[in-house]
C-alpha cells in the first residue's frame, strides 16, 4: 500500500500515526508539508530513521525545493522523488491511503 | 499623529502548505504604511518561513519568500526568530535567508533584520507589545 502524509510533523500527528499503523514493505510518501517530516537532525528524525527498515520513505522534491529543503538536508534512506515517481508509487501499489 | 503603538505580528505556520504565511506578510507590509511601531515574530512551524532557497517552479505555485526582503525598506526590520524552533527543526541562522535594513543614523550601514533570541526572551517581548497578531 502506499501512504500519503500532507502535514507537519511539527503540526501534526498525521506522520506518526501513518508510520505507526502501516505495515511492513509498505510505501510512505511525504508531500506538501509533509516533507518536514524528511528533515535529519529534527525532533522527529530519531523515530522517523528507525522505521526506514521497514518501510520505504520518500520525499516529493518539487514540494522540498518549493520549502528550501535540499537533498542533503534529508535523513539518509528518505528518497526524494519527482512527480513522475509519484504517478509511478501510486500504479504500483495497489492501494492509496491519504492521511489527510 | 497620536503616539505609535508597538505592533507585533506572530508567524507560526509554514511557507506554503497553508495561505497564513504569504496573507500575514501582506498585512504586515500593508500595516506597515500607517508608522506604527513594528516587530515580527517566527515561532514554530513559522520559522521554515524564512528559510534559504525556496523554489516554487515545480510546484507552479507562487513564489512569495522574495518579498520578505522589502520589509527593511518598509522599516520592519526587528525579525526575532525563536532559537528552540529552529534546533527542534535541525535549522540554525545559517539556514535562513540574509535579511537586511540600512540605518540611516549610522550612515546608511547595513544591518541584519533577523535576531535569533531564546524562548523566554521571545516571552518578554511579547509582553510588551501593545497589538498582537497571530499568523
Amino acid at each position: 500500500m502506499l501512504h500519503t502524509v500532507n502535514k507537519s510533523p511539527f503540526e501534526s500527528s498525521s506522520l506518526k500515526t501513518c508510520l505507526s499503523l502501516a505495515k511492513r514493505d509498505s510505501d510512505v510518501l511525504l508531500i506538501e508539508d509533509g516533507v518536514y517530516g524528511a528533515l535529519s537532525g529534527s525532533a522527529h528524525t530519531s523515530w522517523v530513521a528507525e522505521v526506514l527498515g521497514d518501510v520505504r520513505v520518500y520525499a516529493l522534491e518539487p514540494d522540498l525545493k518549493a520549502r528550501g529543503l535540499s537533498k542533503d538536508k534529508l535523513i539518509p534512506g528518505i528518497e526524494a522523488v519527482s512527480y513522475d515517481g509519484f504517478v509511478e508509487l501510486a500504479c504500483v501499489n495497489d492501494k492509496i491511503q491519504n492521511w489527510l | 499623529m497620536s503616539q505609535a503603538k508597538k505592533f507585533m505580528y506572530i508567524n507560526r505556520h509554514a511557507p506554503c502548505g497553508t495561505a497564513y504565511a504569504v496573507e500575514g506578510l501582506e498585512v504586515v507590509l500593508i500595516g506597515a504604511a500607517f508608522e506604527q511601531d513594528v516587530c515580527m515574530a517566527f515561532i514554530g512551524d513559522g520559522v521554515f518561513q524564512l528559510k534559504q532557497d525556496q523554489d516554487t517552479a515545480d510546484t507552479g505555485m507562487k513564489n512569495f519568500s522574495p518579498a520578505y526582503r522589502a520589509l527593511g525598506d518598509y522599516e520592519v526590520n526587528r525579525l526575532y526568530v525563536e532559537r528552540e524552533s529552529l534546533q527542534e527543526r535541525g535549522l540554525t541562522e545559517e539556514d535562513l535567508m540574509p535579511l537586511t535594513w540600512e540605518d540611516e543614523d549610522d550612515d546608511w550601514a547595513e544591518k541584519s533584520s533577523i535576531h535569533v533570541v531564546e524562548r523566554a526572551q521571545l516571552s518578554d517581548l511579547i509582553e510588551e507589545q501593545d497589538i498582537i497578531l497571530n499568523f
